[in-house]
């Protein structure tokens, strides 16, 4: 999914701001095409031979985190009103909305994928 | 905590050798590995760091200042260079430059660095020596 977001933290000063975060904190925000993998776990049910409905869990993720996020600017999202869109925080919400979304105890974790050079995995503690 | 990752490549050439076998037997271990005169791969190095995110900045650690750590530590020694020849933990008597190696010395020169990052602790390291081949170590024996 593609999305915008600004780094930028209203407690600190502009120059605070501006050596914490360098160009992400430039004023009109920048984009990334994000990469989100995510993995259930749980033990693979005797009639289907799955451990979850793929199109179920396609379902879930493209509801909950696609069609919320895809092209948007995450600092405008709710979840990010007291909390800056690093992708640390990003991974962690992404987490916490699919955990309570599917099935009890099966979400195992979160992997979002910023650039091709890095990427942020959240296992939910 | 929250796990995370950066990549980096560079380009090296080795040649795997223990100097206290044989020609023959090295060559039978190591097959094309102990050419003598070396090949080349293109590495790519993924450094795992964990810990909580920053309540203030929301960062484990500035992405920018673990891109320098890893130049500094590693890439500015290993690329473009010949490990058995030119990288101070192997050749004759020492480390053979295998992957695995690799993914233990890069460990042992990033873990001081990012243990002075308050909060982060290094979690991983992995060495790509070809997209299907790769080694990593988290620290211990």
């Amino acid at each position: 999914m593609s999305a915008s977001h600004r780094l930028h933290v209203d407690a600190l000063t502009a120059q605070e701001n501006r050596a914490a975060y360098g160009k992400c904190n430039n004023p009109h925000g920048h984009g990334h095409n994000y990469v989100v993998e995510v993995m259930v776990g749980g033990p693979v049910d005797a009639d289907t031979g799955m451990v979850m409905n793929l199109a179920d869990l396609d379902r879930v993720v493209n509801e909950r985190v696609v069609d919320r996020f895809d092209h948007r600017n995450l600092n405008l999202d709710p979840a990010f009103e007291r909390k800056v869109p690093t992708t640390e925080n990003f991974s962690r919400i992404v987490f916490e909305i699919l955990r309570d979304a599917l099935p009890e105890g099966s979400l195992e974790h979160v992997r979002i994928e910023e650039t091709e050079n890095n990427f942020f995995e959240c296992y939910g503690a | 905590m929250i796990f995370l990752t950066r990549r980096a490549t560079f380009s090296a050439s080795h040649f795997y050798w223990n100097e206290a076998w044989t020609a023959e037997r090295n060559q039978a271990v190591f097959g094309r590995c102990a050419n003598r005169n070396g090949h080349g791969h293109n590495y790519t190095l993924e450094v795992t760091v964990a810990g909580e995110p920053d309540p203030v900045t929301g960062f484990v650690v500035d992405l920018k200042w673990l891109k320098d750590v890893m130049e500094r530590e590693v890439l500015s020694e290993f690329d473009h260079r010949h490990l058995n020849l030119e990288v101070k933990e192997f050749g004759p008597g020492k480390l053979i430059p295998t992957t695995e190696n690799i993914a233990i010395v890069a460990w042992k020169r990033l873990e001081p660095a990012i243990k002075k990052a308050a909060g982060a602790q290094l979690s991983r390291v992995r060495v790509y020596e070809t997209p299907d081949i790769f080694a990593e170590y988290r620290g211990g024996e």
